[in-house]
């Protein structure tokens, strides 16, 4: 039992850790500003969500799962609130978002 | 062997983020670049188990000094301007100290080494002493309130000054009522999680606050994160709103009355026969008057922090382009 959930933790850690990463890779290769706020809230919602179930797993059912839990819910909101913030904010300043106008 | 490495990795971060905070012209840039450097002084802050100034750094750095910065750029200008002079002066002077601090370390003791002079002067004592005559968990708050209780007067008094001043300098000027971009109107998203997060901010504020006995945290880093949550409602529904809530006058009183309280408890403390913060006359046990001693005090340091950062912003925001 013990060892199960250690390795799904380490499971959800690694996973987090790979999505923050893909986030992180995102910022630095896309090519404008909506796309890279794109790639950050990857890292927002399910980078730190994943990592936040890891630890869950690793802490059982204590005060700190509790308080991950909570952490967890002001994540899943405050996150998206924030990025869709910036993308109003990044519109109503009038920036175009770069547009492949190719003949497809 | 983990700890030396996350501590090498923290560090390298802090010293990019201070070469990139030097080179960046844009000063909106920079004022992002120096939240991220108190978020990772922050972090090493934990690393190093010292969650209560963690705590306070991630607050007030990445936090409220953050925004006050933004309210400064927005009001003033984000380039920076190049300097007239050669730099060659400072060059010298930084690099000077630098030397001198870096030969100052050579003297000081092996990171974590037990016999280090401090932690053998006064720190077995508090460790030692807290259990039985103040019945804290938290030795932070126990030395914070108690044993070094005049420093921290002393720290609130120097808060109140700050904020004094600030008022001397800036003054303040009464907003219209709904006095708002009307761009921030439209974002009903921002608004709507706003309203949601209000209550629940200010109630995370009341458990730093009277939780500080137990786990990390204090009446300065809940005054912190209850004007935070204020700062946040001020920036949703602009600051007309807010003064509706806390006027301007309030934190006026607010802010000196934290001090008063302060030193009253020690004024107290005086009158029922004890020295000046002696806490453990207050009440008929000793240990329960310290707890009623350390909780006053924390409150009185919570309210004045409070209400000195609020005026700040009030000050900032409330001056015209």
């Amino acid at each position: 039992m013990g060892t199960v959930v250690h390795i799904l933790s380490w499971i959800c850690l690694t996973g987090g850790a790979c999505f923050v990463l893909v986030g992180a890779i995102g910022v630095l290769r896309l090519p404008d500003f909506y796309t890279r706020l794109h790639a950050v809230s990857v890292s927002d919602t399910m980078g730190a969500g994943l990592v936040l179930a890891g630890l869950m797993l690793q802490g059982g059912l204590s005060m700190v799962t509790v308080k991950l839990v909570l952490i967890f819910y002001f994540m899943i909101f405050t996150g998206p609130t924030a990025t869709h913030a910036l993308a109003e904010a990044a519109l109503q300043a009038k920036l175009k978002p770069v547009v492949d106008d190719r003949e497809p | 062997m983990e700890e030396h490495l996350i501590n090498n990795v923290l560090l390298g971060l802090l010293m990019m983020t201070g070469f990139a905070i030097v080179r960046m012209k844009s000063l909106l840039a920079v004022t992002m670049l120096t939240s991220i450097y108190s978020l990772l002084s922050a972090s090493l802050f934990v690393v190093l188990d010292a969650v209560d100034v963690a705590l306070t750094e991630a607050a007030i750095g990445a936090g409220i000094s953050t925004i006050l910065l933004l309210a400064t750029v927005a009001r003033t200008t984000d380039e920076e301007k190049a300097p007239r002079h050669k730099p060659l002066l400072p060059l010298f002077v930084v690099v000077a100290t630098g030397a001198a601090l870096i030969y100052g370390t050579l003297d000081m003791p092996n990171y974590g080494d037990p016999m280090a002079p401090i932690h053998l002067h006064v720190a077995p004592t508090y460790l030692h002493v807290t259990p039985e005559e103040i019945g804290v968990p938290n030795v932070v708050t126990s030395v914070l309130a108690s044993f070094r209780g005049y420093d921290t007067l002393g720290e609130v008094t120097v808060i109140f000054t700050a904020g004094a001043g600030v008022l001397a300098l800036l003054g303040y000027r009464t907003r219209r009522r709904n006095s708002q971009d009307p761009e921030i109107r439209k974002m009903v998203v921002l608004r709507v999680i706003t309203k949601l997060f209000f209550p629940l901010i200010l109630l995370f504020a009341l458990y730093v606050q009277f939780h500080g006995d137990y786990g990390p945290g204090g009446g300065f880093q809940a005054g912190v994160i209850f004007a935070t949550g204020f700062i946040l409602y001020a920036l949703a529904y602009g600051l007309g709103n807010v003064q509706r809530i806390i006027p301007y006058r309030t934190l006026r009183i607010m802010m000196v009355a934290g001090v008063l309280i302060y030193i009253g408890v020690g004024i107290e403390s005086m009158l029922l026969g004890g020295k000046f913060l002696e806490y453990r006359i207050l009440a008929d046990d000793p240990v329960t008057g310290q707890h009623l001693g350390i909780m006053l005090i924390e409150l009185g340091v919570g309210i004045t922090v409070a209400a000195v950062i609020l005026i700040i912003y009030y000050g900032f925001v409330s001056r015209r382009h």
